[in-house]
Parts: structure tokens; C-alpha cells; sequence
């Protein structure tokens, strides 16, 4: 049978604000188990929780860049539930009372889907629980409350995505989205973006539901698309095979590439929610956030219609240009100083982007900067390198952090275009390797790429080819 | 006389300190008069017996206070009278012990309270219940029984409580003592370890109202750590302590004097109400129609935010800890089970159940729409009346064990000084006379938020010229 894909998703984000959501503990990762802690964070009896503003101010940043609506008035609520990482057993939250409701995120066309709007349910604020360590064999557990109390902002959509490509094009606008907002450093391998899915499949036509199944565990965007994949197929093999699927919670186990069984419905926890008596609800003030929507940096879509018509470039480069927001600076920066735009995305869109990737890196940590690759493709222009010689040097460059400019005056690599110089090598060349010459005027014309070969040689490959050849076959020409 | 050091109250106490008393002194008088009597009474959690003056002088400089013994003191035990919280030292002192520390009080113990302040009557803690000073056979009430027995038994100057329903106001009436609950955001309630976060305040219990208005002069303000409490100054309540009541508006609720009221309370509080009268107070009737729903609302919504509250007394990080539990969930379970008394679950129960799916509705989103209809019905009131005067508490103080199983009866002592904790007003409690088997009978005066230089006003111009006989405790 055929099936059509629903696919939801609920994107955890810790928000990278100075201090926690709900004291002044600071937020910094990797740091010693349980040394980032106050009476508040560690649910001390008696500590009350007072809310840290710049991740209210985040929140609405997130929701309007997500085309939300702001709750007017903002509540927190308590999920109440026992675990050893959560020191209070209740977690603030917020639940009938989104900061933010209805929005929605448009993906982009690619290869193989169509552009397609993507409707936000809620976005809401909420504090992270600590980590639990199970050391093997030593028969007890370890909390480090380091992690609890900071500040998370839980986004979910409507189940408006159909098929695992359009989750993974979701999560990476996302990402763009709030990576051009600096309120996140997105980086799901340190945990600071989580993301489960809900998924369901029913035969193509069929306008209700099928039973929807939730997935966890996934460490990567990738991880995402592949466990959704299992899953189509999973879920189909079992309706095609007459069998009935049941609710449940299924972790993707990502050296096996399959989901596992971890829950089913029947076991859901009632998390019996109600006011966080402890803070007060406020109103938000219209006029904050329009001022708060009105300082929002140009955004991904914005910015990607923007390089088309500003660099004349393709909807291909801008938005991979575009896609990460420093990407897209340090291309600005080069098209300031450089005009030809083309020329500067192929090589941010190959080369460099193929050696962050590679790397795990950032621009920031490019050797090169966007002024010394203008000044590259300068000298590729001008005909004083080659662009086989541009891509060394930039290859060294990033590899050495030295500047492009210096590789070149170190190792003498400036290309030979000077006429005169060219001549006077090239008639050295055909003095010394008279047979060839002879070959070549005999009709075997092939000679030819060898006496270039030596004129290369000759000059440590620094010639310019172009202007090689032309001096070289006039010579040939003019002795016959 | 420096014998009868311990009698005295704060503000007598600060006028001897001038003149040249050593405030070494007053401790020497409480811990004498602590180690006669308070295997009788019971009215310490612990004694500190390291207390001591600090250098830089304050409003309280020398004056020693009791803390109730669910308000955290940094490094030491603070337990809320419960097994589970045993051996807890806070890091941290709370906003209200800061600021008497900052004042030059001395700390001179935690007061004996009912388990987590669950309960009217002082019986549940973990210590053993306090008795009333003014007859060991009786209940001191509570939960601040401990704070309130040991002001009434000269045991310690002055004491704070907590009130969530009347926890202060109810044993301050049934101890002979001056008790007041601030309003709802007047005193931080950073370091109080909550009960119910939205209903609990902390306030002074004291032997009269000057040393109140002392007291809340130190403790009330603005704490950047507590987002309930509320950014107004602090007036000097000292100036509002003038002996003037002429043309003040007294209200009279008619709901507050029906049925269950002892008839020696009910004469004693109307007695108090033609003392206003002819002080030249006007009184007025009013009506607050919505009396009768409240005690219902306060045991959901009270118990609901309580079982949240003490969800985190779980054994995992601090405080008591099941011996030779198997696993993770049976640690919870032989932890909360041995650490907890009967009334403290019985509350997590009923407050779980309230919040549960399915039951929200009926119960805890119903109690809420009560909440808002009897501060609707104060709102009301107050435009008829700046202050509201009924009995504190239905009956005297009763007999040790008399209510212990019978949780309806003992939850109905509170049923005149609940509405305050609902409304977020304040209220105090003051000696209005005696039954005539000698238990003390309060009166409690009410006012509108922030309103609390009325009530003071009005309190101690009644103690000032009521003609209450000055009696102290056969002790």
C-alpha cells in the first residue's frame, strides 16, 4: 500500500544566556560536577526562583523571528514528576500559557521537496534538569546539577511535515533561524539542541491520523532524517503485515540505525500541572515587543532574497550562503572589496565551506579572512596566479593561519605573466630541446605539451599557461 | 528586677540596653527560664545556646528572637518539626533572618511548630507537641505553637511564625499573645520553606503591639530573591502607633458570628467591638457572603501547592534517607513513608488528588474561582470599612488530643483567619480577655493590603485602653 508521512517535531533549545533561568548560577559548559550551583538551582527548601530576563527577552526574540504570536500575559506553570536530575521533582514551565502560540517557519525548496510552510504550535520557556552519571559496575549514581536551571525554550510544530527530508530542511532553517539570532549555539552534540519526533503514517487519501509514534534519542539533524526513515519503512512493514501499531515512545539507537521500544502510552505519567505559585504573572507591553521585532537582524529568507538581487546570485548559492549566518558575513565582507560576486560563492561554497565541514570549524576560525580571499581572486584576475596556484595557497593559508599574501611573497609562487621575461625562457627552452622542435614542425604536434612541460619547469610552475602558449607557438611559427 | 529580665518586652528591653543593661543579661534570665520550663512546655525545636550579641548595633541590637523552625538559619538545624528534614543545615540564611542579624538580634533558637505547619494545634511535630503555658493540658495552637508558647511563657522576647491559614494569628490568640500576618508580598518569603507558596507569610509574635510594629519594621520589604514580594517602602510603623481611633470606619462581618462559636469568645470579641465604639470608632455592619466557602477552598488549594512543594523531600539530596533502600523508586517511596507524620501525608494525598488529570477542574480550578469571589467580597467590604475585627479563632484554646483525629474539627479552628490568607490581607491577632477558666481569648483585626499602620493603629489603641487585665501564666 502506499502511506503518506505526518511528521511533528519538538525542538529543545538551551538558550546561551550569561547566567541560569532562575538564579544568577552561571551557565558555562563543561565545568566541575555540581560547581555551578546555588540554594535555588539545587531546589534548597526555601530558595524561590526569580526569572532571568535576558532569556524572557530570547524567548520573544525566537518567537517573533518564528512569526509567533506573544502571549499577553506571561504565567509559568509546574510539571510535577520525580527524578533524581530534576532536585524540586517539579519542573518550571509553562503549559496552558505559551509565551509564544502560532507561527510558523517556511522551508525552502530543494532537490528533492517543494517549499513549504511549516505551523508552529507554541514555543515556551522552561528551566533544564541535570545530568545523571552511571558509573559501571559500582552499583549507584551520580547527579551533577550543573545543567539544571538552564534556561530552555521547547518550540513544536504542527504535524505539518511528510516525509524525513522536510523534518531535516525544517531543523536546519531552524537552526539558521536561530543561529542569526545568537541566542543559542545549536550545537546538539553538547546537548544545547535536542529534538524528538512524533510520526505516524496512513494510506495516501486517508484524512485521519494514523497511531502516532514518538522518537527520542537522536544526536544529530542526520540522525533525525534516518531514524524518521526507519520508521516509514517500520511502521508500513507492520500495516502491510496486517498488524496493528500502538502509541509509544521508540529511542533511535544510532550504531544499529533502528528505533527501539522505551514506552507505550498506557504508562504516561499524569504530570498534574498548575501555577508556579512562586512567580508572578506579568503582562508584556506591546510596544516592548515591537521594539524587541524591530531590532531583530535580517533573517535567513530575508537575507537569501536579498543576495539575489544585491549579487545577482543564484537561489542555489544564497541559500547556502545564506544558511549560516556567519557564512553569509564573511561572504558580505568579501563582496564589499571585491566585485566579482559569482567568483567569491564558488569558492566560499566549495573550498572553504568543504574545509570547515571537514573540520567542524567556524569562519571565525578561517586563517583567512574575507579581505585576504578578495585579495586572492584579485591577483587571479590580474593573471599574477593561476587558479590552480590560488587553491594551494589558500589551502596552506588555512592550514598555517598565514595570510595568502605572505605564502606568495615567501615562496616567490607569483605567477610569470611578464611577456619579455616568458620569451626569454621560452627561447632557452627551444634552444636546448631542438628535437622537439624538430618533431613538432614535422607535423607531430603533441611535442608541443612538452616543451610547455619544460617552460613549467623551468619556472617552478609559476608561467602563466596562456601567455606560454601564445609566446611558444609564435616562436615555432616564426622559425620555419 | 534583672531577674525579671525575661518578662519584659523588646521595646522595654532596648530602653534598659540604653541606660546600661548588657544584653548577656537578658539570655542569662531566657536560659534560666528555658531550662525550668521548657521540658513542661516544649516550645523549643533548639536551643542555641551559642547565642550571642553581634558588634554594629541595629533596631534590634541585643533583643533575642525565636525563629520558627521552618525559616532557614545558615547552619543550623532547620527542620520544619519533620523526621525527614533531620540534620538539614542550611547554606543560606533566609531574607527575614538576614535582616535580623543585620539588625543586631540574637538568635536564640527555633520554635517547636505542627510538621511542615500542618495543623492548628502543635501536635504533630517531630519533637513532641508544645503545650499551652497557660494550662499544659491544652494545645498552644498552631502551627506557630512554639513561637507563640514561647512569648506567652517569657521563654523568649519575641518570636516569627509563618501563617498560611492563621498559623500565626491562632496560637498568638490562644497563647494571650500579640500575633500579626503581613500582607500577602510584605515579607519576603526567601528561606521559608514553603507550604503553600502562594498563602505563606512570615510575621512577628510578640507580647504587644509595639513589639509587633518593631519586628515587621525590621523584617518587611522588597527582596530581589522572592518575585511575590512587592516594591513598596516600608512606612515607620512606630509613628502609627497613636492612641487614636476616632472616626475609624470598624466593620463587622455578621458571617464570622454563627454557629460552633464559643459563647465566651463571641461576648469577649463584641465587648471589643463597643470598646472601639466608644473610643469613637464607627461601626458597621458588613457582609462577606462567601465566608462559608473559604475553609473548602484553603484545604485544595492549600494542600495542592503543599504536595508540589514538598515533592523535593525525596531522600536523593539532603535531610532523612531510608536505611537499605533497593532501588531508586524504593528510596522514594521508604523515605516519604518513614520520614513523613500522618497529617503531612494526608495533605501530599489530598493536595495530588486535587491536582490530578481529570479532577483539576473540579476541585483545584474551583477553589481558585472561590479564592477570587472572597477577596471580591473584601474589596466590597473595604468601602464601607478600613478595618474588620472578628474573633481570631471559633474557641479557646482546646484539650491536647481533643481534635488530634478528627481532621474536619481541627481544620475548622482556622475558619476566621483562612479568608485573610485567601484575600492576601493582613491581620493580627490581640489579647481581648479571658474564659473564665483563665484561657486567653484573640481578637483579630483585618485591613486592606499594605494597610498594616491601620491595624497597628487600631490594635494598640484597643491595648491601650481596652481594660484587658494584664495576666501572666501560672508558671
Amino acid at each position: 500500500m502506499n502511506y503518506e508521512t505526518v511528521i511533528g517535531l519538538e525542538v529543545h533549545l538551551q538558550l546561551n544566556t550569561v547566567t541560569k533561568v532562575f538564579c544568577g548560577c552561571s551557565t558555562k559548559f563543561g565545568q566541575k560536577p555540581n560547581s555551578q550551583t546555588c540554594p535555588v538551582c539545587l531546589g534548597l527548601p526555601g530558595s524561590l526562583p526569580v526569572l532571568n530576563e535576558t532569556a524572557f527577552l530570547f524567548g520573544i526574540k525566537v518567537a517573533l523571528a518564528l512569526n509567533c504570536g506573544i502571549q499577553s500575559l506571561i504565567k509559568f506553570d509546574r510539571k510535577n514528576y520525580y527524578y533524581p536530575d530534576l532536585p524540586k521533582n517539579y519542573q518550571i514551565s509553562q503549559y496552558d500559557m505559551p509565551l509564544a502560540y502560532n507561527g510558523f517557519v517556511d522551508i525552502p525548496a530543494n532537490l528533492t521537496g517543494l517549499p513549504k510552510r511549516i505551523r508552529i504550535l507554541r514555543v515556551h520557556l522552561e528551566e533544564d534538569a541535570g545530568k545523571l552519571i552511571h558509573p559501571e559496575r559500582e552499583g549507584h549514581s551520580l547527579v551533577d546539577l550543573n545543567r539544571t536551571g538552564i534556561p530552555l525554550l521547547e518550540i513544536v510544530t504542527e504535524p505539518d511535515m511528510n516525509s524525513p527530508q522536510e523534518a531535516y530542511d525544517y531543523l536546519t532553517r531552524l537552526k539558521s533561524i536561530l543561529e542569526y539570532l545568537k541566542v543559542s549555539d545549536c550545537d546538539m552534540e553538547k546537548g544545547s539542541l535536542r529534538c524528538d519526533a512524533n510520526i505516524s503514517i496512513r494510506p495516501s487519501g486517508e484524512s485521519k491520523l494514523g497511531t502516532k509514534i514518538e522518537l527520542k534519542n537522536m544526536n544529530t539533524f542526520k540522525g533525525v532524517k534516518s531514524s524518521l526513515e526507519y520508521e516509514v519503512k517500520r511502521q508500513a512493514t507492520v500495516i502491510d503485515g496486517g498488524e496493528k501499531l500502538f502509541q509509544e515512545t521508540r529511542l533511535w539507537d544510532a550504531d544499529k540505525m533502528i528505533t527501539l521500544s522505551m514506552r507505550s502510552k498506557e504508562e504516561a505519567t499524569d504530570y498534574r500541572y498548575f501555577p508556579e505559585p512562586d512567580l508572578v504573572p506579568f503582562s508584556v507591553d506591546k510596544a516592548f515587543i515591537e521594539k524587541i521585532r524591530q531590532r531583530l537582524p535580517e533573517l535567513p529568507e530575508a537575507k537569501i532574497r536579498r543576495f539575489m538581487k544585491d549579487y545577482g546570485l543564484s537561489e542555489y548559492d544564497s541559500n547556502v550562503l545564506a544558511g549560516q549566518s556567519e557564512i553569509a558575513e564573511y561572504f558580505e565582507r568579501c563582496a564589499q572589496v571585491y566585485e566579482n560576486r559569482k567568483a567569491i560563492a564558488n569558492w566560499i561554497t566549495g573550498d572553504i565551506m568543504a574545509y570547515l565541514k571537514t573540520q567542524g570549524a567556524s569562519p571565525a576560525d578561517l586563517g583567512v579572512s574575507p579581505e585576504s580571499l578578495a585579495a586572492l581572486l584579485k591577483m587571479i584576475d590580474k593573471g599574477a596566479i593561476s587558479g590552480k596556484m590560488a587553491k594551494e595557497i589558500l589551502s596552506e593559508a588555512i592550514e598555517t593561519k598565514m595570510a595568502p599574501e605572505k605564502i606568495i611573497a615567501d615562496k616567490g609562487l607569483s605567477q610569470i605573466s611578464d611577456s619579455g621575461k616568458l620569451e626569454e625562457i621560452v627561447m632557452q627552452v627551444i634552444s636546448k630541446n631542438e628535437r622537439s622542435v624538430k618533431d613538432y614542425r614535422s607535423g607531430k604536434k603533441n611535442a608541443l605539451g612538452y616543451l610547455v612541460g619544460q617552460i613549467m619547469k623551468e619556472t617552478k610552475g609559476a608561467a602563466n599557461p596562456e601567455i606560454v602558449n601564445r609566446i611558444l607557438e609564435k616562436a615555432l611559427e616564426a622559425r620555419q | 528586677m534583672m531577674e525579671d529580665l525575661h518578662l519584659s518586652t523588646g521595646h522595654e528591653l532596648k530602653v534598659l540596653m540604653r541606660d546600661g543593661l548588657e544584653s548577656a543579661k537578658i539570655l542569662d534570665a531566657l536560659y534560666a527560664r528555658i531550662d525550668v520550663l521548657d521540658s513542661k512546655i516544649g516550645a523549643f525545636a533548639l536551643v542555641n545556646r551559642k547565642a550571642h550579641r553581634r558588634p554594629g548595633g541595629g533596631t534590634l541590637d541585643g533583643i533575642p528572637v525565636l525563629v520558627k523552625d521552618n525559616i532557614c538559619v545558615k547552619g543550623e538545624d532547620t527542620t520544619c518539626s519533620s523526621k525527614i528534614l533531620k540534620g538539614f543545615k542550611p547554606p543560606y540564611d533566609a531574607t527575614v533572618v538576614r535582616r535580623l542579624k543585620e539588625e543586631g538580634a540574637v538568635l536564640i533558637g527555633k520554635a517547636n511548630m505542627d510538621e511542615f505547619a500542618f495543623g492548628s494545634s502543635c501536635e504533630t511535630s517531630c519533637y513532641g507537641p508544645t503545650r499551652n503555658p497557660w494550662d499544659l493540658e491544652r494545645i498552644p495552637g498552631g502551627s506557630s505553637g512554639g513561637s507563640a508558647a514561647a512569648v506567652a511563657s517569657d521563654e523568649t522576647i519575641m518570636a516569627l511564625g509563618s501563617d498560611t491559614g492563621g498559623s500565626i494569628r491562632q496560637p498568638a490568640a490562644l497563647c494571650g499573645v500579640v500575633g500579626l500576618k503581613p500582607t500577602y508580598g510584605r515579607v519576603s518569603r526567601y528561606g521559608l520553606i514553603a507550604f503553600a507558596s502562594s498563602l505563606d507569610q512570615i510575621g512577628p509574635i510578640t507580647k504587644d503591639v509595639e513589639d509587633a510594629a518593631l519586628l515587621l519594621g525590621v523584617i518587611a520589604g522588597y527582596d530581589e530573591m522572592d518575585s511575590t514580594s512587592v516594591d513598596i517602602p516600608v512606612p515607620d510603623y512606630a509613628t502609627s502607633l497613636a492612641s487614636d481611633v476616632k472616626g475609624l470606619r470598624v466593620g463587622v462581618p455578621k458571617e464570622y458570628f454563627v454557629k460552633g462559636i464559643d459563647r465566651e469568645v463571641e461576648a469577649a470579641v463584641k465587648r471589643s467591638i463597643n470598646v472601639f465604639k466608644d473610643l469613637g470608632a464607627l461601626v458597621v455592619d458588613i457582609s462577606l457572603p462567601h465566608t462559608e466557602y473559604a475553609v473548602s477552598a484553603y484545604y485544595i488549594i492549600g494542600p495542592a501547592e503543599a504536595s508540589s512543594n514538598l515533592a523535593r523531600f525525596d531522600g536523593a539530596h539532603y535531610g532523612y534517607r531510608a536505611p537499605d533502600a533497593k532501588n531508586m523508586l524504593d528510596m522514594y517511596v521508604r523515605t516519604r513513608s518513614e520520614g513523613f507524620g500522618r497529617e503531612a501525608k494526608r495533605r501530599i494525598l489530598l493536595g495530588t488528588y486535587c491536582l490530578s488529570s481529570g479532577y483539576y477542574d473540579a476541585y483545584y480550578l474551583k477553589a481558585l474561582k472561590v479564592r477570587t469571589k472572597i477577596k471580591e467580597d473584601f474589596d466590597n467590604a473595604f468601602k464601607f470599612c478600613d478595618i474588620i475585627v472578628t474573633p481570631t479563632s471559633p474557641t479557646p484554646a482546646f484539650r491536647i488530643g481533643e481534635k488530634a483525629n478528627d481532621p474536619l474539627a481541627m481544620y475548622l479552628s482556622d475558619i476566621f483567619t483562612i479568608p485573610a490568607n485567601l484575600a492576601g490581607l493582613p491581620g493580627i491577632s490581640i489579647p481581648c480577655g479571658f474564659t473564665r477558666s483563665g484561657l486567653p481569648i484573640g481578637l483579630q483585626i483585618m485591613a486592606k493590603p499594605f494597610a498594616e499602620e491601620t491595624i497597628f493603629r487600631a490594635a494598640y489603641t484597643f491595648e491601650r485602653n481596652a481594660d484587658i487585665e494584664k495576666r501572666k501564666p501560672k508558671l
